[in-house]
């Protein structure tokens, strides 16, 4: 299963004027590794699928700003 | 020709009054990665590319025009009550001064839209690789406003608009497949 999320540590250097963002984030969505999509997979029923904007569980891939949670626990 | 259904694709709501969500909205309305640039682009291409893939494009170009009235509906939403002050105060006084409370076809930054932002090479391959860079683009577009945005109501269609990109990504992705397949070959062993 592969993940949808990663993370890399940017330098950071010593005379820095803001506070370093310790780890940045990109998303790595399921279009990268599905290849040409294989017949007969699992779907969403209808109504979930119009909610989700997609079909197809091995297509979902929601996002929420990974940034945001951080900036709560400093606080 | 094209049959137009009076709703959305999906319905859009806004619960905060916060005009200057509209201003990086307006990145996909009239941006170079935008919803509008990206029915164009496919649109355009379909008369030039191998007839098996020149479905995909119509129907993701056609779906991009009902995102592009999604975008329109959201910003509408987050200006249409705003006086000229508070346009000022979002962010909007550059937009206000020429529009008024009008949509414009221009980027977060009030670059107006150009056909520059779009490219019909001819080359199957180079057209489909731009349309696969597109919806990435768009893709982090919407994930940037997402990480700007404190609606979770604008956030709930917006999630949506960003997942239909990751879909229309991978169909453009299938349609490379299918264009670089050898199955029309002889093959002798």
């Amino acid at each position: 299963m592969s993940t949808y999320r990663k993370s890399w540590r940017p330098y950071i250097g010593p005379n820095d004027p803001c506070p370093p963002l310790e780890i940045k984030y990109y998303e790595t969505p399921p279009n990268l590794y599905l290849g040409y999509q294989p017949y007969g997979l699992k779907q969403f029923d209808p109504s979930t699928a119009l909610f989700k904007g997609t079909l197809w569980p091995a297509l979902y891939a929601p996002y929420s700003n990974p940034y945001k949670k951080k900036r709560e626990e400093e606080e | 020709m094209w049959v137009y259904e009076k709703k959305l694709q999906y319905p859009v709501k806004v619960s905060k009054c916060n005009p200057m969500l509209a201003k990086f909205l307006i990145e996909q309305y009239g941006g170079a990665d935008g919803e509008l640039a990206a029915a164009l682009r496919y649109l355009n291409q379909r008369y030039s590319i191998p007839d098996k893939v020149v479905g995909l494009l119509t129907d993701i170009g056609t779906e991009e025009f009902a995102h592009l009235e999604m975008i329109a509906t959201m910003v509408y939403k987050l200006t249409k009550d705003a006086t000229p002050d508070e346009m000022k105060e979002a962010g909007l006084g550059d937009h206000y001064a020429n529009h008024d409370n009008a949509l414009f076809y221009h980027n977060a930054a009030g670059a107006p839209w150009t056909a520059t932002y779009i490219q019909a090479k001819g080359d199957p391959i180079a057209d489909l690789y731009e349309d696969i860079a597109a919806e990435e683009k768009a893709r982090a577009t919407y994930q940037w406003i997402i990480n700007m945005s404190d609606d979770p109501d604008l956030n709930d269609g917006l999630s949506f608009l960003r997942e239909r990109e990751v879909v229309h990504s991978q169909r453009f992705r299938e349609a490379v497949e299918i264009l670089k397949d050898e199955r029309d070959r002889k093959k002798i062993f």
